[in-house]
């Protein structure tokens, strides 16, 4: 039998990108096609490895000829469900989440060579609220369905990937149900708002559960079901959980409460001053928590995410600027206590909520952030220091926004590998306006 | 099983040093600080499943403040707001920070349960030193503080200082900074799904299936118990074949005579009710401090689940049954500690 033949949409982000290059490189796959309706910044090019790339939006039928071509086995979804911040960016992303997953799917229906899907979804199709349960699991029904947003967006993907279930039940489909998704070198509303500094707008009198999953891991569960047999909906977050709070504090700022109704206008005064932005909702939403129940993941799916939610949130703070450092913290203790004359308690380097150490590698996990920046450099070959220069491909690269406008940041028309499906970006553009 | 430290070595091996505490009265007064194992904060004892263990004992700061003196006690507590400053704490899955409960929560609670309400704890040998339990309490005293002073009971009295994981109501997690506390200290909403995770993750679950019928009854009808919800504890201790521990609180009644209930304020405000007694709202905050009524906590004889066949939980007759069973238990239990007690205020 020979290998699969792989289509990856959505490659001109972190996700997309490096799971198509992962897929590339994977022996079990023959040829790898990344899709996207704008081209792929040259750091996303070079994620692709040896995975070829077609300019093609799925929202246009042509991405029924790219898979027939090309005798596509397997497609992968990996496009889905981005967060943006503003309104604006919402209805864009609305239009290229649930419409482009409904062309995607129409075009998978008429393929014969269809064997595997793969779409990824979001944990936010659970909702969150003070009457839900602590921890959910795939069965969880959702008492708060969110009525617009992305955990929208992803319960009428979900809805639309069962009916071509229905339809074509010869086709293996898998739906991951990620928590957020953070790492060095992926840009979500997430980590732009971790990266707001010194003070993190948070909800007067909320604090609630966080839990993540590390980019590497998100991409390790995408090529895993690739090429894997598991079948059905699974829930992937790093194992245990931290609380909103805490999070802000290992990222070295501090939380600032604020009632929820004066988020807007901080947003607002945040924005004109040029001090970085936020989505009130976002906030709103971060102040319930959620936690997922992965034994799915573990013992159905196969997979065991090597970043605990900790390990990864401290992954991803490694590439901020701390404002308050645990160093300086720790010597304002010393001297405090010098002060009145005690002895200050020794700073002891126990694992942080580091669940199931044992499998993620063998020995308990020191919490020093500085262990995180080595372990990162096997799963993500990418510059973990000096994240400012690091930052605007990378924005780009990942700006929910990007897909819809391919001609924004690469300047000329270019060409494409095979087939022109780019005058749809500036005409639908103008459309929405 | 009279050693402590035998059972918590499996897991605190990845947890770093294996603390053990009976050895660390031997260095009082040789040092100031020692560096024994048993500096390991309380946080540190998280293990590899995320919820404590517990079968291995929580280091007693009451303890170690008492050892070394108040140095002992700032210097630790320069230490919990460097933990807080950066975020160098853990918490579990549901939101417990036994790091923050400890520290904070704990501390004036314990002077309400020894000082003001003089609490005896009863049968306290009843309640399991591992695995999961669930245990059931009457439910009374117009705010929820008898919930809180049986988990302070497990956790100061129990020989192996367990936590107690209880559930509340959506309400409690809906309200703005005690929703989080809440979670912080441990507890999670009452819903069959997170009582049997906790339960068969091995953890103490107290439950009070009267709910707000219970804590906003009138005072008139004190010691009488109410309607037991639907039985969804039971089928919770069935599933996971987790032994049901009557618990009878005596009181709790007495802190906030509940007089009259202003039913409209009740319904604008959201509350299940607006409590007056006789000091609130008619002494404003004054009449929030409770009266100091002499307390009861009887921790009855396990009832066990697992004789039962594998479908139990789903016949509604075997629940039926064992609701009843339980109710009748506690309220028995309540009439003869009232006996005990005699006056409700002097004791």
């Amino acid at each position: 039998m020979a290998g699969l033949v792989i289509l990856v949409t959505g490659v001109t982000r972190f996700i997309g990108s490096e799971l198509a290059g992962r897929l590339a490189g994977n022996p079990a796959v023959d040829r790898v096609i990344g899709v996207d309706a704008a081209l792929p910044e040259p750091a996303a090019r070079a994620r692709m490895g040896d995975a070829d790339f077609a300019r093609v939006d799925i929202r246009n039928p042509l991405i029924a000829r790219v898979i027939e071509a090309a005798g596509v086995d397997t497609v992968v979804h990996a496009s889905a469900s981005a967060t943006p911040a503003s309104s604006a960016a919402r209805s864009m992303a609305k239009e290229m989440n649930v419409l482009g997953t409904m062309q995607l799917l129409a075009a998978c229906q008429r393929s014969d060579s269809l064997r595997h899907l793969i779409v990824r979804s979001t944990a936010a199709v659970y909702g969150a609220s003070s009457r839900d349960p602590a921890i959910f699991t795939e069965e969880t029904p959702a008492r708060s369905v969110p009525a617009s947003g992305p955990g929208r967006d992803a319960i009428d993907i979900e809805a639309y990937v069962r009916g071509f279930g229905r339809r074509r039940p010869d086709v293996r489909i898998a739906v991951p149900r990620f928590a957020d998704i953070v790492g060095p070198t992926v840009v979500t509303p997430l980590t732009r708002y971790f990266g707001i500094a010194p003070f993190v707008p948070v909800v007067l009198g909320r604090d609630a559960r966080l839990q993540l999953v590390h980019e590497s891991d998100a991409v390790g569960v995408m090529e895993h079901l690739a090429v894997g047999d598991f079948a059905g909906t699974v829930n992937v977050a790093g194992d245990g959980a931290l609380m909103l709070a805490q999070a802000i504090h290992r990222a070295g700022r501090l939380p600032l409460s604020v009632p929820a109704f004066s988020l807007g206008g901080l947003s607002r005064a945040m924005r004109t001053l040029r001090l970085g932005g936020f989505s009130p909702s976002q906030v709103v939403l971060l102040s319930t928590g959620r936690v997922l129940d992965t034994s799915r993941l573990r013992e159905r799916a196969g997979y065991m995410p090597r970043f605990t939610t900790v390990e990864a949130f401290d992954d991803f703070a490694a590439t901020l600027r701390p404002v308050l450092a645990g160093e300086s913290v720790r010597q304002v203790e010393v001297r405090i206590a010098g002060a009145l004359g005690v002895r200050p308690e020794p700073v002891v380097t126990g694992p942080t909520a580091s669940r199931r150490v044992v499998t993620t590698g063998g020995v308990a996990h020191p919490s020093g952030r500085a262990a995180q920046a080595t372990e990162s450099a096997g799963g993500v070959a990418t510059t973990t220091v000096g994240g400012c220069a690091d930052d605007p491909p990378a924005a780009d690269s990942d700006r929910p926004g990007a897909d819809p406008d391919p001609d924004a940041g690469t300047g000329g028309r270019p060409r494409l590998v095979g087939i022109t499906g780019d005058a749809a970006g500036p005409v639908r553009r103008r459309r929405t306006r | 099983m009279g050693s402590t430290d035998t059972p918590g070595g499996r897991r605190a091996a990845s947890a770093g040093p294996v603390p053990s505490p009976p050895t660390a009265g031997g260095t009082v007064g040789l040092e100031p600080a020692p560096e024994t194992p048993d500096d390991q904060p309380v946080h540190a004892a998280i293990p590899a499943s995320g919820i404590r263990p517990y079968d291995q004992p929580m280091p007693d700061i009451r303890q170690n403040a008492a050892e070394a003196g108040w140095r002992r006690g700032l210097a630790g507590g320069l230490a919990f707001l460097r933990r807080r400053m950066t975020g160098d704490y853990a918490v579990d899955d549901f939101g417990y920070d036994p790091d923050f409960a400890d520290t904070i929560l704990m501390p004036p609670l314990r002077v309400l349960y020894e000082k003001w309400f003089r609490i005896d704890t009863v049968g306290m040998d009843n309640v399991p030193d591992t695995g999961g339990a669930l245990l059931v309490a009457n439910h009374s005293g117009t705010i929820a503080l008898d919930a809180v002073m049986t988990a302070v009971a497990v956790r100061d009295h129990h020989p192996l200082k367990r936590p107690l994981r209880m559930l509340g109501a959506d309400l409690v997690f809906d309200t703005p900074f005690l929703g989080p506390l809440s979670r912080k200290a441990g507890n999670t909403l009452a819903c069959n799904p997170d009582a049997e995770r906790l339960l068969s993750c091995g953890e103490l679950v107290a439950v009070y299936p009267e709910g707000f019928k219970g804590v906003g009854k009138p005072y008139s009808q004190r010691y009488k118990l109410q309607r037991f919800g639907r039985g969804g504890f039971v089928t919770a201790a069935l599933r996971t074949r987790a032994p049901i521990i009557p618990v009878s609180i005596v009181g709790a009644e007495e802190i906030y005579p509940l007089i009259g209930n202003i039913k409209p304020l009740a319904r604008a405000l959201g509350f299940p009710y607006f409590p007056l007694t006789p000091t609130f709202p008619l002494l404003g905050l004054l009449g929030a401090i409770p009266l100091p009524s002499k307390w009861i906590i009887e921790f009855g004889e396990p009832i066990p689940t697992d004789g039962y066949p594998d479908n139990a939980a789903d016949d509604p007759m075997v629940v039926f049954n064992l609701t009843d069973r339980v109710r009748e238990t506690i309220q028995q239990t309540l009439y003869r500690l009232l006996l005990r007690r005699g006056h409700p205020y002097l004791g």
